[in-house]
């Protein structure tokens, strides 16, 4: 039931392949409302958090996540460095010294990382960013839990809450970041923050879930 | 796309090793990570400064380190905000036990590189303040967008800001210094070309032959509106019209005057540009009392410029009037 460091390894890599997969499809929904580089600066991070991943010795998760942040805010640049470095800095504060990661864990640590994206980025809900993926997808995790819900159900939610949160962007008007300059032109376009918070919410379903 | 480079992935790094063998009598530059710092830092007691940004607006701010300037400055990528491990770096190097000023100007991602590196210095004990630039009037500031964008006062504040340093005020005055600099100035720029990106290879925006964008930003973002082309005097006067009412600007206020290139228009058509903005103020009982003029921030070849007016007090004028000693400016010393 506890997520291994095994399993953490591979949502970190599933993660990486999800953005280089999906990495045109970033920068195309980035050229529409940004600057452009969302796919290619992701992917850029992910694969340079990669092989420090890899070198690492099997045992914390913690330590695990801090690498993967320490690399993402070297490597990533404008915004979206130093806010995916914030999602995984703050899971592995939370999951310090945690010898076992408990689906309550798990919860608790992506609450308080979405925590730590709002307050970076003072992106409100309904903003048109990030936090409109992550905060569906959080509460949707904890509220399955609280209801006794599986650890693989709440798994679910978490990802198709996070993907109703992304397709509900699309009509709303950017307030926060570049696409704010657009103002009305904004509308009509999918954020390209919410859909990798989906692509991150999609990897820790996959790696997490014993169904999978 | 022709451009004076040798790949367009190396930019960066190969323009620091010409700055670091142009200037190493008065600089020095590290490239893990990339970061300019002046040669004698750290200062001990001195207030350090620095700022960065993306790449591509040289002299700024690579340029303005030096005494009376800049402790420290870190280039992002062309036209990309630094990362918060540079910053951080910067910062301890320059740490002269007096408190680290971070300027920063107002876009989502260099805000937050440098606040991710303003929690990590403090985490090592030292004290920073930042202070955001933000003088664009051609952006509508609203609670619905990420506001302002920071652009000509950032060079400015930059110089002052140095030179308070430089005479031994503290953290908190310098910071505070910095703010009213900013509160105080408003810019405006426009393009008559675009620009291109060299890891992006094509032109950042299209501009027709006969038209111009008023409202430019230093990375190509669109302005207020794309116009006809029109006389010197006829751009001047819609840059300077926004510009003084905006703050507003009064019959009697001392300014000083910065016409800016944005990297490929010659200094005879800033001079041009001069002379419609001096009479312009003049009719409207503005007296210039100082001026900078020519390409201090650019956005790589884009043709155009920009009008920066800084409302002055002796005290600005004082430190304005500092000796500096910046690869990009420099008097008095």
């Amino acid at each position: 039931m506890a997520i291994s460091y095994s399993q953490a390894l591979d949502f970190v890599q599933r993660f990486a392949q999800a953005v280089a997969t999906d990495k045109e499809y970033l920068t195309e929904l980035d050229a529409a409302i940004g600057d452009g580089d969302h796919g290619i600066n992701m992917d850029r991070g992910m694969r340079a958090v990669l092989p420090k991943v890899d070198a690492l010795t099997e045992g914390d998760v913690a330590s695990l996540f801090r690498t993967v942040a320490m690399t993402l805010i070297s490597t990533v640049g404008g915004a979206s460095g130093p806010l995916y470095g914030t999602v995984f800095l703050q899971l592995a504060t939370a999951l310090k010294d945690k010898p076992e990661v408990q689906p309550a864990d798990w919860s608790l640590a992506l609450a308080s990382a979405v925590g730590g994206v709002q307050s970076r980025g003072k992106a409100m809900p309904e903003d048109k960013t990030m936090v409109d993926a992550l905060l569906p997808a959080s509460q949707a995790l904890s509220d399955q839990l609280a209801a006794g819900a599986s650890f693989d159900a709440a798994l679910k939610a978490a990802e198709e809450a996070a993907e109703a949160g992304m397709k509900a962007t699309i009509p709303l008007v950017a307030r926060k970041g570049r696409a704010s300059y657009l103002g009305e032109r904004s509308a009509g376009h999918q954020d390209p923050g919410a859909t990798s918070s989906w692509l991150l919410m999609k990897a820790a379903r996959e790696a997490f879930a014993e169904g999978s | 796309m022709k451009k004076l480079i040798n790949d367009p992935e190396n930019v960066v790094r190969e323009e620091l090793e010409g700055i670091a063998a142009a200037h190493s009598d008065r600089l020095k530059v590290s490239l893990e990570p990339y970061y300019i710092m002046r040669a004698d830092a750290p200062v001990k007691g001195k207030v350090a400064i620095v700022s960065g940004g993306g790449s591509g607006h040289e002299p700024m701010h690579g340029g303005f380190v030096g005494k009376g300037m800049l402790d420290a400055a870190c280039p992002g990528e062309v036209f990309t905000s630094p990362t918060p491990d540079q910053i951080l770096a910067a910062t301890q190097a320059v740490s002269g036990g007096a408190g680290v000023l971070h300027i920063v100007k107002n876009y989502t991602g260099d805000i937050l590189n440098f606040q991710m590196a303003a929690d990590l210095a403090k985490e090592d004990g030292i004290e920073v303040e930042a202070v955001v630039t933000n003088d664009d009037v051609a952006v509508q500031d609203s609670l619905y967008t990420a506001g302002r964008r920071g652009v000509g006062v950032t060079v400015l504040t930059e110089k002052i800001c140095g030179a308070a340093a430089e005479a031994g005020r503290s953290l908190a005055e310098v910071a505070e210094l910095c703010r009213k600099v900013n509160g105080d100035g408003r810019s405006m720029g426009m393009a008559l070309t675009s620009c291109t990106v060299p890891a992006a290879g094509k032109p950042t925006f299209e501009l027709g032959e006969d038209e111009m964008e008023i409202g430019i930003g230093i990375h190509g973002e669109p302005g207020r509106e794309r116009r006809k082309l029109a006389p010197a005097d006829e751009i001047v006067e819609v840059l300077a019209t926004a510009i003084v009412d905006d703050l507003p600007f009064k019959s009697g206020d001392r300014v000083l005057a910065f016409v800016n290139g944005l990297g490929g228009t010659p200094l005879v058509e800033l001079y041009i540009a001069y002379r419609a903005l001096d009479r312009f103020l003049k009719g409207k009982g503005i007296a210039i009392e100082r001026n900078l003029i020519g390409p201090y921030m650019t956005s790589l070849e884009m043709a155009g410029f920009s009008i920066t007016l800084l409302r002055l007090d002796d005290e600005l004028v004082r430190y304005w009037d500092a000796p500096v000693n910046t690869p990009g400016l420099r008097w008095g010393a």
